[in-house]
């Protein structure tokens, strides 16, 4: 590697925080027109870097040396940082709903003569940057009209606008499905190939690593583990995987031992229409059923109904005019109302933990008691020794890494706030537990307990309902996989035989 | 002594505003060359905020929803006109009278209530049109006048003093109300009892608990502040009645807000709304009774303001609700709600009220008085949200 050829290195980066060391001695390289990945755990250390590199923690903060393209950079806010040609997009998108895909894309540094905005000129330039990235859509259209694809795509526009030498994507598909994902990571390929830009891809996925990125670092608790040229040596996802985690992991799944028995839940002729625009149907039909000790997968695109059908059975929490059927254990049951659906025995994991599944201000103890209060409280007056029992039992149970049950939801990490939220629903004894995309956003290692955890919890008699975009995950933790295409079930397969491609067929 | 500094520093906010309370009066003490401090001063700021302090508690409740309640004003104004009419016009026995006004306090709020919790109309707009509308209420209930006076018993209320069955006694050559001191004896072993037994539980469970010196020394500071108020009252005519409403609305609302499930969900509501809704709390019931709850302290706010002025008007307790939000909020509520203590809104009502009482004894005009309290206001809730990033930014 000769030194013309780095864009960017980053010179033994150390960052303490109080108490805690977040990185120490970590060196970062990115050549110029290569897509870079940093994998590592949850609180590797991946987004402090990022955030030192993008100016989010001045210079003086931490302590070694920048040098981007050439300089010495001391940068400490982000507009220093974008100027010098470094873009970072945000897992939360940055746009500005109500404004138009050309104004979001010159957010900040408008076309503009004398203070008065020039339309067409805006319209205009913002044409070429969507034609440079694919988007096929009227520049005047609001951003909320579009897919979460799309917003990417607007925010990647809004990032070369600026003239970005240095893309920084903080796992930019975790919140999109395979085609969008698919799409998304050729845009990449194509701004390098095309248009010279570099670019560090923040990822869990490891095979999107092995897919677009020509070289990898691995962060394993504030320090570099290694660095890896992915079209040289080859690379194996074990090999990242274990120089992440710092262990072998022969297994993605744990071993299941449990043994599906009666049917305990099942819903017939389930159908539920748009709570805005009551014409249009988003569930058409819906017939599953699951049984005591069974894990039945979901699987399905963003956007096939699987969310709808988790929160429309749940309390009648989404949608309107719904009609069907739903069955405990042989008896018909009425869920109006999310307090009934947890009378009946059903509990619902929600996708995005921290807004709906945690007061984040909270602690752990108040957030696993939330759902069955009750039973920690005579005559409404909250038995505390009886709660902080519990909450440490389940601390303890679940693995739950927090210096006690008083630290506040907000300071966990990913994988920890998933253990509270299923420390809560396990804590109301439900029958049926309905996780939508539990491990979103997850490490590795957290990843594992937390499939450990749900096939603990089939073995122990209850019912299962698991809805996930990750193929993987769907095929190794299920008993029996439905798949859901456009507001129906389009299929029903044994997980035995299951395969990604035939589980594909099924979405589309 | 570096484990208690490290306490100290740790919880420093925790305890700021007591300290910046007492700071407070000793600055005004200072100011006032001690007429701050005399027993008839103490004894009469209690009496003028004690409508305030009631408000306050309620609108804890709301704030802590993350919403306001901008009609309490009004509400004090209408109630104390029912309440006129019911004893002045028809001539009720007062205690009849008083239960009438507090449910139809709890109707202004249940009426509140049902727009902000099922309609979903912001609580904001809701109580901004109950403003005028109460308001509007009152002045056609009063056919725009004064109504009084009342008879007596309704007004000690709020102007009189616990009777002394022992009939007072002497020391160091001055007389004191006995039984005001045997309640502050009381008090103060309740509270030390309660003290002890909570640490015993702490170290059981294994909290993070005060180290023992510290511990020590709060308690003689709390044992010391209470007798000091006591003895300051039994100086004067003894412990006022409202005194012991106030005391009590306080122990009751603590223990709801902290050791119920309802105050759990209160919370839980304030803190995410839509993850309490979907862990099962009927959000929508919770919202309702805060406001129905807000409406008969209100009312009661009423009641014990018409009882002290001894005569219901129509202008009655206007801008009380910005007092009674401004006391939340100086007292460590947090805007976006979730956060809050009743106690804190009632160092936050005193806070207020001694810098009024402070500055009307230093003379300082009603012109002045207003732009300091704006500015105390502003510097309070800045300094809380400046305090918290610099605590998230670590």
């Amino acid at each position: 590697m000769s030194e013309k050829n780095i864009l960017l290195e980053m010179k033994d980066i150390t960052k303490e925080f109080p108490g805690v060391k977040a990185l120490s001695g970590v060196s970062f390289k990115v050549k110029k027109k290569e897509i870079h990945a940093l994998v590592g755990e949850n609180g590797a250390g991946k987004s402090t870097l990022m955030k030192i590199l993008s100016g989010v923690y001045p210079y003086g903060a931490y302590s070694g040396d920048i040098i981007f393209d050439g300089a010495l950079c001391r940068f400490s806010d982000i507009k220093q940082s974008e100027r010098a040609g470094i873009a970072i997009i945000h897992q939360e998108l940055a746009l500005s709903p109500y404004l138009s895909i050309a104004e979001n894309i010159f957010l900040g540094h408008e076309r503009a003569k004398a203070g008065m905005i020039d339309w067409d000129k805006t319209r205009a330039d913002a044409l070429v940057y969507m034609q440079k990235l694919g988007l096929n859509e009227n520049p005047d259209t609001p951003v909320n009209k579009l897919g979460v694809g799309k917003q990417q795509i607007v925010e990647i526009a809004k990032a070369l606008a600026k003239d970005v030498k240095l893309l920084i994507l903080d796992e930019p598909t975790a919140a999109l499905n395979e085609r969008d994902s698919q799409n998304l990571l050729k845009l990449l390929t194509e701004l390098k190939n095309n248009h010279g830009i570099s670019c560090v891809l923040i990822t869990h996925k490891l095979n999107e690593v092995s897919a677009v990125a020509d070289t990898v670092t691995v962060l394993r608790d504030g320090r570099t583990i290694e660095t890896i040229e992915v079209n040289k040596a080859g690379i194996s996802e074990e090999k990242i995987i274990k120089s992440m985690v710092g262990r072998e992991i022969t297994d993605m799944f744990p071993k299941r031992s449990h043994k599906p028995g009666d049917t305990v839940f099942e819903v017939k002729n389930w159908t539920v229409f748009h709570p805005e625009n009551p014409q249009r149907k988003i569930l058409d039909d819906i017939n599953f059923s699951v049984r005591a000790g069974e894990v039945v997968g979901f699987a399905g695109l963003m956007g096939s109904g699987r969310t709808e059908l988790a929160t429309s059975l749940f309390g009648k929490y989404y949608g309107r005019n719904i009609s069907g059927k739903t069955f405990m254990e042989g008896k018909e049951v009425n869920l109006d109302t999310i307090p009934k659906a947890i009378k009946h025995g059903l509990a619902y994991v929600t996708e995005d933990r921290k807004e709906y599944g945690l007061v984040l201000m909270q602690n752990i103890k108040n957030n696993t008691s939330m759902a069955n209060l009750k039973a920690v409280a005579d005559y409404g007056v909250i038995n505390e020794s009886g709660e902080t029992k519990t909450a440490k039992e389940f601390k303890e149970k679940m693995n739950i890494k927090a210096p006690s049950i008083y630290q506040t939801a907000e300071n966990l990490s990913g994988g920890n706030q998933q253990k509270v939220v299923l420390s809560k629903w396990i804590f109301a004894a439900p029958k049926v537990l309905i996780l939508d995309e539990p491990t979103r956003g997850i490490d590795v290692g957290a990843k594992y307990e937390i499939y450990t955890i749900i096939n603990e919890l089939a073995r122990g008699g209850m019912a299962c309902v698991l809805i996930s975009s990750e193929m993987p995950e769907v095929i190794g933790m299920s008993d029996r996989i439905y798949v859901m295409s456009e507001g129906r079930i389009s299929a029903e397969l044994d997980a035995k035989t299951a395969t990604q491609e035939k589980i594909i067929s099924h979405m589309i | 002594m570096t484990q208690s500094l490290a306490y100290i520093k740790k919880h420093l906010t925790q305890y700021g505003m007591i300290i910046a309370l007492i700071s407070l009066m000793i600055f005004f003490s200072f100011l006032t060359s001690g007429v701050l401090m005399t027993p008839i001063n103490l004894t009469n700021l209690i009496l003028q905020n004690s409508y305030i302090l009631i408000l306050a508690v309620g609108m804890l409740l709301c704030t802590l929803t993350g919403n306001v309640d901008l009609s309490v004003g009004s509400a004090v104004a209408l109630i104390g006109g029912v309440a006129a009419v019911l004893m002045v016009d028809l001539g009720l026995n007062p205690l009849f009278a008083v239960i009438i006004s507090l449910l139809a306090g709890c109707v202004i709020g249940a009426w509140q209530g049902f727009w902000i919790a099922f309609i979903k109309v912001p609580a904001f707009i809701v109580t901004l049109a109950g403003m005028l509308i109460f308001r509007g209420f009152a002045l056609v209930l009063l056919k725009g006048t004064s109504k009084g006076p009342f008879p007596q018993i309704f007004q000690s209320i709020a102007s009189g003093f616990i009777g002394d069955p022992f009939g007072g006694i002497t020391l160091f050559g001055k007389p004191l109300h006995a039984l005001s001191l045997l309640i502050g004896v009381l008090l103060c072993a309740a509270l030390l009892a309660a003290e002890i037994l909570s640490r015993k539980k702490q170290i059981k469970y294994n909290f993070d608990v005060m180290p023992f010196g510290i511990w020590i020394l709060k308690n003689i500071f709390l044992i010391l502040s209470v007798m000091f108020f006591i003895v300051v009252f039994a100086l004067y005519k003894g412990i006022p009645n409202i005194l012991i409403l106030l005391g009590a609305l306080v122990g009751i609302y603590h223990f709801i807000t902290v050791k119920t499930v309802p105050g759990r969900h209160v919370y839980a509501v304030g803190g995410n709304a839509k993850t309490a809704k979907l862990s099962g709390i009927k959000t929508e019931w919770v919202m309702f009774w805060v406001y129905t709850n807000m409406g008969l302290l209100a009312a009661l706010a009423g009641i014990v303001f018409a009882a002290r002025l001894n005569v219901a008007t129509p202008k009655a307790g206007n801008m009380f609700e910005l007092d009674a939000i401004a006391a939340c909020y100086i007292g460590g509520s947090s805007v976006t709600g979730g956060v809050g203590t009743v106690v804190g809104a009632i160092i936050g009502g005193l806070f207020m009220g001694v810098l009024n009482n402070g500055m009307s004894i230093m003379g300082v005009g009603i012109d002045w008085q207003q732009a300091i309290k704006g500015f105390v206001l502003l510097g309070a809730v800045a300094f809380d949200l400046y305090s918290k990033s610099k605590s998230r930014s670590k």
